[in-house]
């Protein structure tokens, strides 16, 4: 330890090279006592993110018929015509990060050379699955196989403009189960493997090295120091921090919105739990409530321990089905579902020249907006828990484990599916969305203690996003505090639950989702931006 | 009576602490007592340090400066927390017990409605400690 002798600001723990800037973390913030409460907030980003929030909401809510077309329009647009450049872009931080694993960059340490890791691989590996996908692989993990496994088994058809009119990945494999299978599972495991987990680790990354090595604030704005220097202490960081507040709690509500919608659904099968508004307000409510209960526990106690508690479930269902499956068929389907990854990645990510737009537009470019869109949320919760690992520690774990494991558990459950519905189990096929997963189990012996399982790895999946997506927008909208007075993230957490509501019962929850996956686009020319910063920064690192 | 005073620090508000230090002085020299400052800091940067460790040498610089100002023996202590915002109370109560301290001065404010909801950390420390805590307000 010592103090760095060109600035005098003190490294962390080892070797470093802090910046040297005259901002003070905090001296923008407003500090007062309100009532009881004690308050710490960013001026101005807490504000005009809360009050534009507020406005979208109600605009959402009172002119339905031209806002929700115009958003969801937007949207289409966005993912269509920059289809090309949201794939560029994700190729883009694959390369990026698969160069640092291999590059001297990767000895560089986040938060200094002898910095010793803050959590166990096992506390950290749980925290950054369930932020990363934990819910998103519950849901898809049935039903995106079987429906690329189904428009690849309808192969290519071409409309009168000479447009592709079909939805099949690449070329499809018209009538050829096996290939059709190959073909379906490597087009599962690109929206679910490397490159999502790519825009988390660069995002992730760049936030953890501004912050722990270059002692800059731990939030968007951060990142972008190279770029923009002190300017972005000013508009430019404010306008960066509030699109990054704007685009996590429009995504966490939208998506506890549609999850309220999805577990009600899964307990109407379960329980015969009536589908209705009030249902889904309670289930809001109650999903809102262990969350606040999660957040006053402390980030520890609480969204430490509530992750760990999912792996291990999530584990126990995946082994349950690797067993007593068709176990040969998985054990098999891994390894040629991985390769047919490694086969189809350079023609799945060729961003020019596209004739499957439907399915490249349609599936991998929206899949790219949204994981950008939620990548300053999962980024930043990754970055907080991952100092004292080195570069090439941290990406291999963000972005090759839990690779591995989508292709795991996508084989295990999407795999198993289609094996299902090959063997004539159509009801798999035929089910809604949100219960194609318990209706896969109930092929399986123990339905109702899987099914049970499965609904309370949905839920909870559900909690621990809230709660760290609340901790995430406290910290940045307190100027990159992580100890904010209490009641500011129970506010964000309850914001969060109220807005979701609202949606719901108000109509708009579509909507405002396809505005926060809109954010994607803007996003993804910032991060373009931080791969320069994140070079630069490591550059100057000493390794 | 007291050997060794704990206090709570928080680098922040050096400026509202100062009727909780002149307390602890007080008592340290009426029991010829050795005062250990303490401190929560983050991994993260924060208004007081970049990073742990220069969040540990400012707080021992604090406790030299509050010994030669006392002519006390003054000792500084940190401990980092990945959520100081809830953990505080806690850490505060392992670490005197660590310190092997046999009371501990901290300010706390004027109970208002906020604590019937969420404990002070004065109040969480007097309730979770085995020995003396001395609430300065």
């Amino acid at each position: 330890m010592g103090s760095n002798a060109e600035t005098g600001i003190e490294s962390p723990d080892g070797a470093a090279n802090p910046i040297d800037t005259d901002y003070e973390i905090g001296q923008d913030n407003i500090t007062k006592q309100i009532g009881p409460f004690g308050l710490d907030i960013h001026n101005p980003v807490f504000l005009i993110s809360g009050l534009s929030i507020v406005a979208f909401v109600f605009l959402t809510l009172a002119f339905q018929e031209s806002v929700g077309p115009m958003f969801n329009d937007l949207r289409g647009w966005l993912t269509s015509t920059f289809d090309w450049f949201f794939l560029s872009v994700a190729n883009v931080f694959v390369l990026l990060c698969l160069f640092l694993i291999v590059s001297p960059l990767g000895k560089v340490r986040l938060g200094g050379q002898d910095a010793v890791p803050d959590y166990s691989y096992s506390g950290w590996f749980a925290m950054l699955f369930a932020a990363g996908m934990g819910i998103g692989l519950m849901f898809y993990g049935v039903s995106e196989p079987i429906s690329h496994f189904t428009t690849s088994m309808g192969g290519a058809t071409v409309g009168d403009g000479g447009a592709r009119t079909d939805w099949a990945p690449l070329g499809g494999a018209m009538g050829d189960a096996d290939a059709a299978f190959d073909l379906g599972m490597a087009a599962t495991i690109f929206h679910w493997g490397l490159h999502p987990w790519a825009i988390y680790a660069t995002v992730a990354l760049a936030l953890a090295l501004f912050s722990f090595n270059k002692g800059l604030p731990l939030t968007m704005r951060s990142v972008f120091y190279p770029i923009f220097g002190e300017r972005v202490w000013g508009w430019t960081g404010h306008v960066i921090d509030i699109l990054a507040v704007f685009a996590t709690l429009f995504g966490l509500a939208t998506s506890l919105g549609f999850g309220a919608e999805q577990a009600n659904a899964g307990l109407e099968f379960l329980f015969g739990i009536p589908v209705s508004d009030g249902s889904k307000v309670v289930l809001i409510i109650a999903i809102t409530g262990v969350a606040l209960i999660s957040v006053l526990a402390g980030l520890d106690a609480g969204v430490k321990r509530l992750s760990e508690i999912n792996m291990v479930l999530a584990a126990l269902l995946l082994l349950f089905v690797v067993l007593v499956g068709p176990t040969m068929d998985i054990i098999k389907g891994f390894f040629t579902s991985l390769v047919a990854y490694v086969e189809y990645l350079p023609a799945l990510s060729n961003p020019v020249g596209r004739e499957d737009t439907n399915f490249s537009q349609g599936w991998t470019s929206f899949y790219w907006a949204w994981w950008i869109s939620w990548s300053p949320f999962v980024g930043m919760f990754i970055a907080r828990v991952s100092r004292g690992r080195t570069v090439r520690e941290f990406i291999t774990c963000v972005l090759i484990i839990p690779s591995l494991v989508c292709v795991l558990w996508m084989t295990a459950f999407g795999g198993t599916a289609v094996h299902m519905v090959n063997e004539g189990v159509q009801a798999i096929a035929d089910a809604a969305l949100p219960i194609k997963l318990f209706t896969m189990l109930e092929q399986l012996p123990l339905q109702a203690i899987t099914s049970f399982i499965g609904i309370v790895l949905v839920i909870v999946f559900f909690v621990t996003s809230s709660d760290s997506g609340s901790l995430v927008i406290d910290t940045i909208t307190a100027g990159g505090k992580v100890d904010a007075p209490v009641p500011q993230r129970i506010f964000w957490c309850t914001f969060e639950g109220l807005v979701a509501i609202a949606l719901l019962l108000g109509g708009g929850l579509g909507s405002l989702q396809a505005m926060a996956v809109s954010t994607g686009f803007p996003f993804a020319i910032v991060l373009l931006l931080a791969c320069y910063s994140i070079i630069q920064g490591l550059r100057s690192e000493p390794r | 009576m007291y050997r060794k005073i704990m206090v709570p620090v928080d680098l922040t508000h050096i400026d509202k602490l100062e009727k909780a230090l002149s307390t602890a002085a007080d008592l340290a020299k009426h029991y010829d007592a050795k005062i250990c400052f303490f401190g929560v800091g983050t991994n993260t940067p924060s208004p007081v340090a970049h990073n742990p460790a220069e969040y540990d040498r400012k707080m021992a610089a604090f406790a030299q400066e509050q010994g030669k100002k006392t002519g006390i023996d003054c000792s500084g202590m940190t401990r980092i927390s990945h959520d100081p915002a809830i953990d505080l109370s806690e850490i505060i109560v392992h670490a005197a017990t660590e310190a092997k301290a046999d009371v501990i001065v901290m300010a706390s404010h004027v109970p208002g409605i906020a604590d019937h909801i969420f404990a002070s950390h004065g109040g969480y420390v007097a309730t979770h400690w085995d020995h003396s805590v001395f609430l300065v307000r």
